[in-house]
């Protein structure tokens, strides 16, 4: 039975996603010019992106407990949360392509000129340089504390390309530019409904995964210690 | 005070050590003058905004280059030496001090040698020589750290392009925005201290994020 409490969360995840996969198709979204039914994309890229922003904030707060105690296990945890965290935001990014190629257009006039689309390219590239600049020292600790410094400045920038710059600039994306965010569209919050669900289920799913990856990681390590 | 003086101290050490070793100082002046006379081959003449553009992609290389070598002329037992007598905070400074000069002089050297090759187009020039002013200070605060870290891990080049490209490319639309206004006759004041606030509080983010995190990579 025990077994079954424990790992309540996994169940709460599967469930949650399902009901966000198939509540997103089937429920009934407000009619709006130009969006219409890619409007539904709300149930899948933008909580698929809070889940990365949430995978990489614990990696983050990982990488600053690693500075501050030296224990490698945070270093491990950091490291595979990243992991989890940069295949969300390709996902994100390739549901993120899809919409946009309804309602933005034509993809030259958009894919590196719009800054919230420039700031996540640019956020993934700092987070692939953070997995090169692991990849490239050989000694643990060295390894750990040098890419530690990296997450935490890299966490910074991805911060600011995401999140500050499209706000200054004119973009394109909901919520950033003069554009209403999902705040103005629902209204009887019915998508509410469905968004959080999703958020919460999608972050659960990353958490597992991160988990998951951590574990294999600490019994590789055993064994190549012994 | 005691943060200034240890400063001031190691920015005359810096400052020294490239008078004796011109060696250095030489290669990069020669690296820009060829890459100024490969773009005035390849280019003849170049339209205003790809004159703009072509002097930051010039700019931007010549900085990676450049701040590469922060960390490179003292070997280990003289950073253990540094380690003991001043704090790391003053270490970085004194390095970004140095750098932010190193890259002004750096600047104005290929901004003379790229008008007498390449024309000049700008109508404010003012507003360009703000940009190149920040864009120093940003390629120095920027890739001081990327230097620290690159030189921890064997000083690969590559390493130090990859890490700092990314975390730099936002400000260098930034700069090019504001250098791009100097070639528009009627100009927009309010648009310039947009872009110089977001310039300055970039940097600001940028030192902060170094004096904070450069300790746990000194630490050995």
């Amino acid at each position: 039975m025990s077994f079954y409490f424990k790992n309540w969360w996994k169940y709460l995840s599967g469930v949650l996603i399902a009901y966000a996969i198939v509540m997103g198709f089937l429920i009934k979204v407000p009619a709006l010019p130009v969006l219409n039914e890619t409007i539904r994309n709300l149930f899948f890229h933008v909580p698929i992106w809070f889940a990365m922003m949430i995978l990489l904030v614990i990696s983050l707060v990982n990488g600053l407990k690693y500075l501050s105690t030296g224990n490698m296990k945070n270093d491990y945890l950091s490291v595979e949360m990243a992991r989890v965290a940069i295949v969300f935001g390709l996902l994100g990014f390739a549901t993120g392509t899809l919409w946009a190629n309804y309602t933005w257009g034509s993809v030259s006039d958009w894919l590196v000129k719009d800054p919230k689309v420039l700031g996540s390219m640019l956020g993934m590239l700092v987070y692939f340089a953070y997995f090169v600049l692991r990849g490239s020292i050989n000694n643990e600790e060295q390894r750990a504390k040098i890419s530690a410094v990296y997450n935490v400045f890299g966490f910074a920038m991805f911060f600011i390309f995401i999140w500050i710059t499209p706000r200054l600039t004119d973009s394109l994306h909901p919520g950033n530019g003069g554009n209403p965010g999902f705040n103005a569209y629902d209204m009887d919050s019915k998508l509410r409904l469905v968004f959080y669900p999703a958020v919460i289920g999608y972050t659960l799913l990353g958490i597992w995964i991160g988990s998951i990856l951590f574990r294999m990681r600490l019994i590789n390590e055993k064994f190549e210690n012994d | 005070m005691q943060l200034l003086t240890e400063i001031t101290y190691l920015m005359r050490k810096d400052i020294k050590l490239e008078w004796r070793q011109k060696y250095a100082f030489y290669g990069i002046l020669l690296y820009v003058i060829l890459v100024v006379f490969i773009a005035y081959l390849s280019f003849a003449s170049v339209a205003a905004q790809t004159w703009v553009t072509l002097f930051w992609i010039i700019m931007l290389f010549t900085a990676v280059n450049t701040i590469t070598k922060s960390f490179v002329q003292e070997g280990r037992s003289l950073q253990l030496y540094y380690y003991g007598i001043a704090s790391p905070q003053s270490i970085v400074l004194s390095k970004m001090i140095y750098n932010t000069l190193l890259m002004l002089l750096i600047s104005a050297i290929t901004l003379v040698c790229y008008r007498y090759v390449l024309g000049f187009p700008l109508i404010h020039p003012w507003i360009f020589l703000l940009a190149v002013g920040l864009g120093s200070i940003g390629f120095s605060l920027t890739f001081t750290l990327m230097a620290a870290i690159a030189s921890k891990v064997g000083n690969n080049m590559a390493l130090m392009a990859i890490l700092s490209l990314p975390v730099f490319i936002p400000m260098m639309l930034m700069l090019l925005a504001l250098a791009r206004m100097s070639l528009t006759v009627q100009i927009d004041n309010i648009e310039i201290y947009k872009n110089v606030l977001a310039l300055v509080a970039f940097n600001a983010i940028d030192l902060g994020l170094a004096m904070i995190l450069f300790p746990y990579l000194w630490r050995d």
